[in-house]
């Protein structure tokens, strides 16, 4: 297997290939198995190729898989290759097992939908993606696996195009990831222009060998970082995500919460030498973190949306890896990056279940009541709960908290800086556990409050939805105790081998006394009680009445956190419409150029004499007025 | 003059007796075979390909420095070319026959312009001599104004003609104007001859006004901004398998003759033009993509896209080195099968006579015909140049030559310019995936399908495997990077 | 040679003179026939060039060019006048300016 790495996604894109051409034509079942047994193809292929790198490199070296010379031109070549490290064998557990069980999921979830062969092969397609992003040894495999993804995740955004806002959602999806595209391109040519590679290896082999001027490598990483910025959805282009909840549900599980939104910490962990030696950068990257996991969780508070609430919830979560990264604890955002895919994945999924229950509601106004009517979702779904709140023991707990000592005792800020991430990623963690409890109490307890019917209705999901739920549930649970127990962390030393030693830099794991560790644990363990105990008083028996009472007291706040801070209102002001001016300028600004540069022209005609009553605006004869001007600018300026 | 010598031009002797010969046979009272000039035409291109094929392995044992008194080079850098070439226009023939087959135009006289434009094409492919080069230019242009108004009811399409030919012909005097400044000051009109002038030649004001109007003339074929206004007006009015080949063959050649003479024939002057030549790429980059965003009309959208590649094309030519010639070649290829492509969709949304050319046409493609919007989508990425489609790899090729050449900033340009590209292109793929569309008529025919299966499998497999196509754009290119004293390897 | 042959540059003043008038006529004049005798004047400002060269170098590379030149432009009148006869049918005007439907 491992020097077939390529076979693991070739499995999901014949998968694809397969059900694109002939999905709707061999029906139903014949998607189904082609669906699962290529995403659990993939995944058993990548579970023997992880146990066979772990027998072939016992410390944790870089297995490389050279496919092919894809551009071999001498001095610019590129390969075609796949690598297997310790981190990329991470991803790939997460990517391929989670990816399979939300396979399984769907199964069940889109069994009434039209589309199905579609959202089958668009899911296959989004997996092979997703694996040559995590598997590809270079940032330009890493780039096409990154436009990969994010096509799909165009495409299944836009899943239900009948409605409105479903392909709208898509779109903009798509629009604020090219702004992140942008950075990435710019900072592969860089580092092709400036380091004559895009190999992950030689990239960071070079950095790590120092002498790299400090302004590129700062430039190198802010771009990156603007990538991730865009595909991890942080601010300021975060705004695309919480739309693209329009998509099936499922997908919001897999590619907008567990794996392709993940795909920027990723990015940074494994340009983790560029960074280390550009502090500057990781200030940004860190602070940018802090401030959305405080800015999204705040938003989280007041939707009403089931999916909207995870939605923000997701932004926040992903603004805690990045502070992790940010502060060089690459391993404990890594470690976060997997405990969230475990327990968000299944919040999504028994999100789903709960709107599959509610025929398709998603408006927490209209639930409520429903631990005893769907009990295993409502289970698993209180399990993922304490896991996101930061309860111990369970999976979110370890890894939060490891990013949040860290933030507060990491060697390469300067304290005052470190304690400001720290207090606003705390403050984060207590809205967390606030609004995640304000949606268990809304939606599982109290009296229902939706229709006759939608009562009437209420099932527990079939057993391909229940089953990927209690899997996960599980691994929300102790996940985190298993990879991640602090000072017998399996995980950091799992990691070890990826972080180069670099001379001038800080080590990527650095250790924290435990005395401190323990009492942050305290502080965290106490700030989600006491978040999880608010809400309780606030929502368990009074329900929506909290609500109604916090926007009498302070109508302003509950207002903005309604409207999202009107983020997007800003945006149409300040950016979209003066883009799309920019745009009309410039296409009709080819006319009114001429014309403009015609009426100068014009006078000096008029003053020669006659010939100024020739002179109309006419389109041919001011194109042939432009090819004249050019010459003569040309020249002017040649001379 | 040795009858030998005549193996050089087989092929377009061929081709201009087979060409003349189909424009007679109207006359003769053919007229009812219609299916037949398709046939014979596609015979005509099979037989010259074949011809050049033939001559190409048989130049091998003829004395190089005797090519027709150096007017006309049979090179790797021509054949690759007029391979193309061939190849394009035999796509063309395939997706013209819907639009001959509605109208009441002969084809005849249609795919004998086409021949006579494969012909200028071809010489201007060989082209050493500046009249060569001029005499191809001609050919395929007027050929090209004939064909642009095509449609002799539609008053878009005699528009479209009119301002084709006047601006085209302003062009041509100034590129002449510029040929005869050179030829004031270098005292022949053969590239080698040029170029061994020039290098005695320190400065020159003649010259470089020459220079400058040649390379305004030459701008004006690429469609490069401040020359590039009449690209979308001619492609919207233009009959559509026109405006395909516009866009494709003729722009193809344009660039040939580009970096033909700029490689051979003006080198020395390096230093003096890339500036302004860099200017315009990035003028053409910017505008082209920026205006190209608003376009409700994909003819004009893929119009302004053309400018746009003009400039990433420029970039081979302004970074003068082994790597651009190669890169422009490459890019010659990859552009015209993913553009060649997209054609073919339009052409197969028809809406009345003027094929689908909203926006909007494009709307729901996924569910009508879920491998063609899948072939579609390869091709729109292949001209945003990601990877692992053909584009990149063009790319690539062009922006590490700015890159070692000096140009980094003009490389960021492009790739940021590549980066907005994607708006537009992925406006269709959003109309194709994310919208329900009833409106737009839909014919797939065979011939389309051909076409479409042809560029789907070489833009994919480029992208994949460009190793033989590397390997191709080395050999051909190496006679002309030899003659600017470059070396065959990367890099000066 | 007679004392009175000009010089190389008057011919070039006389080529550029009429160069010039071709293109600000291409520019100015609305009538398509008027614009189509700019861009001949435009072409044989070329040739009075390349003739003068051709003089000067004693070469006949120029003077070939030069006939080349004028065979393009007769074929080129051609396609021009048929254009026009077309744009004529359809719109009953040869007034380049009232042709200007495509834009944007």
């Amino acid at each position: 297997m491992l020097n077939t790495l390529w076979l693991i996604p070739i499995l999901p894109f014949a998968g694809f290939l397969l059900n694109g051409l002939f999905g709707k034509r061999l029906g139903k079942g014949f998607v189904t198995a082609v669906a699962l047994l290529a995403s659990l193809g993939a995944a058993v292929a990548g579970t023997i190729a992880v146990v066979q790198y772990h027998a072939a490199y016992p410390t944790g070296g870089l297995h490389l898989n050279l496919v092919y010379n894809w551009i071999a031109s001498g001095s610019i070549g590129a390969d075609i290759s796949f690598q297997l490290d310790p981190l990329s064998v991470v991803m790939l557990m997460v990517v391929t097992w989670v990816g399979f069980l939300i396979h399984l999921y769907s199964v069940g979830y889109m069994a009434h939908e039209d589309g199905y062969g579609r959202y089958f092969a668009y899911l296959n397609l989004f997996l092979a993606e997703m694996l040559v992003l995590i598997l590809g040894s270079s940032y330009l495999l890493m780039f096409v696996g990154w436009e990969g993804v994010g096509l799909c995740s165009y495409l299944l955004i836009g899943f239900y195009y009948q409605t409105d806002y479903a392909p709208a959602a898509g779109k903009k999806a798509f629009i604020v990831n090219r702004i992140g595209d942008f950075g990435f391109l710019v900072a592969m040519f860089l580092m092709f222009a400036y380091f004559g590679s895009v190999d992950f290896a030689k990239v960071s082999s070079i950095a790590a060998a120092g002498g790299v001027e400090h302004w590129l490598l700062t430039a190198i990483c802010l771009l990156l970082f603007l990538g991730a910025v865009g595909k991890s959805a942080q601010i300021p282009l975060y705004v695309w995500l919480p739309d693209a909840m329009a998509g099936p549900t499922p997908v919001s599980a897999l590619i907008h919460a567990a794996t392709m939104v993940t795909a920027g910490v990723y990015m940074v962990v494994r340009s983790n030498a560029l960074f280390r030696l550009a502090p500057g950068a990781m200030m940004v990257v860190a602070l940018i973190g802090a401030l959305t996991a405080l800015f999204a969780a705040t938003i989280g508070i007041r939707q009403w949306d089931i999916k909207k609430v995870l939605a923000y919830s997701t932004v926040s979560q992903l603004g805690f890896m990045f502070i992790g990264v940010g502060v060089g604890a690459f391993t404990a955002g890594i470690f976060h990056l997997i405990t969230h895919a475990f327990f968000k994945a299944c919040l999504f999924l028994g999100s789903g279940s709960v709107i599959h229950a509610m025929s398709g509601e998603q408006d927490m106004r209209k639930m409520g009541g429903l631990k005893s009517k769907i009990p295993i979702t409502y289970w698993t779904f209180a399990i993922a709960t304490y896991a996101i709140a930061g309860f111990p023991p369970f999976a979110g707990f370890f890894s939060k908290d490891e990013i949040l000592a860290s933030a507060l005792n990491n060697p390469y800020f300067p304290k005052p800086f470190s304690w400001l991430i720290w207090s606003l990623g705390t403050v984060a963690a207590f809205c967390t556990a606030y609004y995640m409890y304000r949606l268990v109490y809304l939606t599982f307890f109290g009296n229902f409050r939706g229709t006759h019917e939608q009562e009437h209705h209420l099932h527990e999901s079939p057993a391909s939805m229940t089953i990927p739920l209690i899997i996960l549930a599980a691994l929300s649970a102790v996940g985190g105790a298993l990879l991640g127990w602090p000072h017998h962390h399996f995980l950091a030393a799992w990691l070890k081998p990826i972080f180069p030693e670099i001379g001038g830099a800080p080590e990527a794991q650095y250790e924290i006394s435990p005395n401190i560790e323990y009492a942050l644990m305290l502080v965290s363990s106490a700030i989600a009680v006491i978040g999880w105990w608010i809400a309780r008083t606030r929502f368990r028996d009074r329900g929506l009445e909290a609500d109604d009472q916090f926007a009498r007291n302070m109508p302003a706040v509950a207002r903005g956190m309604e409207n999202k801070w009107y983020v997007d209102e800003a945006y149409g002001a300040t950016i979209v419409r003066p883009l799309e001016g920019l745009s009309q300028f410039l296409w009709r600004g080819i006319d009114a150029l001429i014309d403009g540069t015609l009426a100068i022209v014009g006078y000096i005609v008029a003053a020669i004499g006659d010939l100024l009553r020739f002179f109309q605006t006419g389109n041919v004869r001011n194109y042939a007025l432009m090819f004249f001007l050019g010459v003569i600018v040309f020249i002017w300026v040649l001379a | 003059m040795n009858w030998n010598d005549m193996i050089y031009i087989l092929p377009e002797v061929i081709l201009t007796i087979g060409a003349s010969a189909m424009l007679l046979v109207p006359v003769t009272g053919g007229r009812g075979a219609k299916l037949s000039a398709k046939w014979m035409m596609i015979i005509l291109l099979a037989i010259t390909a074949g011809a050049l094929i033939y001559c190409s392995h048989a130049v091998e044992n003829i004395d190089q420095s005797r090519q027709l008194q150096a007017m006309f080079a049979l090179d790797g850098f021509s054949i690759f070319f007029k391979l193309l070439f061939i190849g394009a226009i035999a796509m063309l023939v395939m997706l013209s026959e819907d639009f001959l087959a509605e109208g009441k135009y002969s084809p005849w006289e249609y795919y004998s312009l086409l021949g006579f434009a494969l012909c200028g094409m071809m010489f201007m492919a060989s082209g050493v001599h500046l009249i060569t080069i001029y005499i191809g230019l001609e050919l395929l242009s007027l050929s090209s104004y004939i064909l642009a108004g095509f449609y002799k009811s539609e008053l878009k399409s005699t528009e479209a003609a009119m301002k084709y030919f006047i601006l085209g012909a302003v062009s041509s005097a100034i590129l002449l104007y510029g040929i005869s400044l050179i030829y004031g000051v270098c005292g022949s009109l053969n590239l080698l001859d040029i170029a061994a002038a020039m290098s005695t030649i320190v400065t020159n004001d003649a010259l470089m006004f020459g220079i400058m109007l040649l390379g305004a003339g030459l701008c004006f074929k690429i469609a490069a901004v401040p020359f590039h206004v009449w690209t979308p007006d001619v492609y919207e009015g233009a009959p559509t398998p026109i405006a395909a080949f516009l866009s494709t063959g003729s722009k193809a050649a344009a660039f040939a003759i580009f970096a033909r003479i700029f490689y051979t024939g003006l080198h020395d002057f390096h230093l003096e033009w890339n500036y302004v030549l860099a200017t315009i790429s990035a003028l053409s980059m910017i505008i082209g993509n920026l205006a190209a965003i608003t376009q409700d009309n994909v003819k004009r959208m893929l119009g302004y896209s053309s400018i746009a590649h003009a400039g990433y094309v420029l970039l081979g030519v302004i970074s003068l080195n082994a790597l651009g010639l190669r890169g422009i070649l490459m890019y010659s290829v990859v552009y015209v099968f993913a553009n060649l492509g997209i054609w073919a969709t339009v052409l197969m949304l028809r809406r009345h006579q003027y094929a689908g050319e909203r926006v909007d046409d494009f709307e729901g493609l996924s569910r009508r015909s879920p491998l063609w919007a899948f072939a579609m989508v390869i091709f729109l990425l292949s001209l945003g140049g990601i990877p692992p489609t053909a584009g990149f790899i063009g790319k690539y090729f062009l922006f590490a030559a700015a890159v070692q050449a000096g140009f980094g900033w003009l490389a960021v340009i492009a790739v940021l310019m590549s980066a907005v590209s994607m708006f537009y292109y992925l406006r269709l793929v959003v109309a194709m995936y994310l919208r329900e569309g009833v409106e737009a008529e839909f014919a797939i025919t065979t011939p389309l399908r051909i076409v479409a299966g042809i560029c789907l499998v070489v833009t994919l497999a480029l992208g994949i495997v460009p190793s033989s196509l590397i390997d191709q754009a080395v050999l051909s290119s190496s006679h002309v990077a030899a003659h600017a004293a470059l070396t065959p390897h990367a890099g000066r | 040679m007679l004392e009175a042959v000009p010089t190389t540059e008057a011919y070039l003043m006389l080529s550029g003179t009429l160069f010039a008038i071709g293109l600000v006529g291409v520019i100015i004049r609305r009538n398509m026939i008027t614009v189509l005798m700019a861009i001949e004047l435009m072409m044989n400002a070329v040739n009075i060039n390349l003739v003068a060269f051709s003089h000067r170098f004693a070469s006949l590379e120029g003077q070939i060019f030069t006939i080349f030149i004028i065979t393009v432009a007769a074929g080129e009148a051609a396609v021009g006048l048929a254009i026009i006869i077309q744009l004529y049918r359809l719109k009953s005007t040869i007034n380049v300016d009232e042709a200007r439907e495509l834009n944007g």
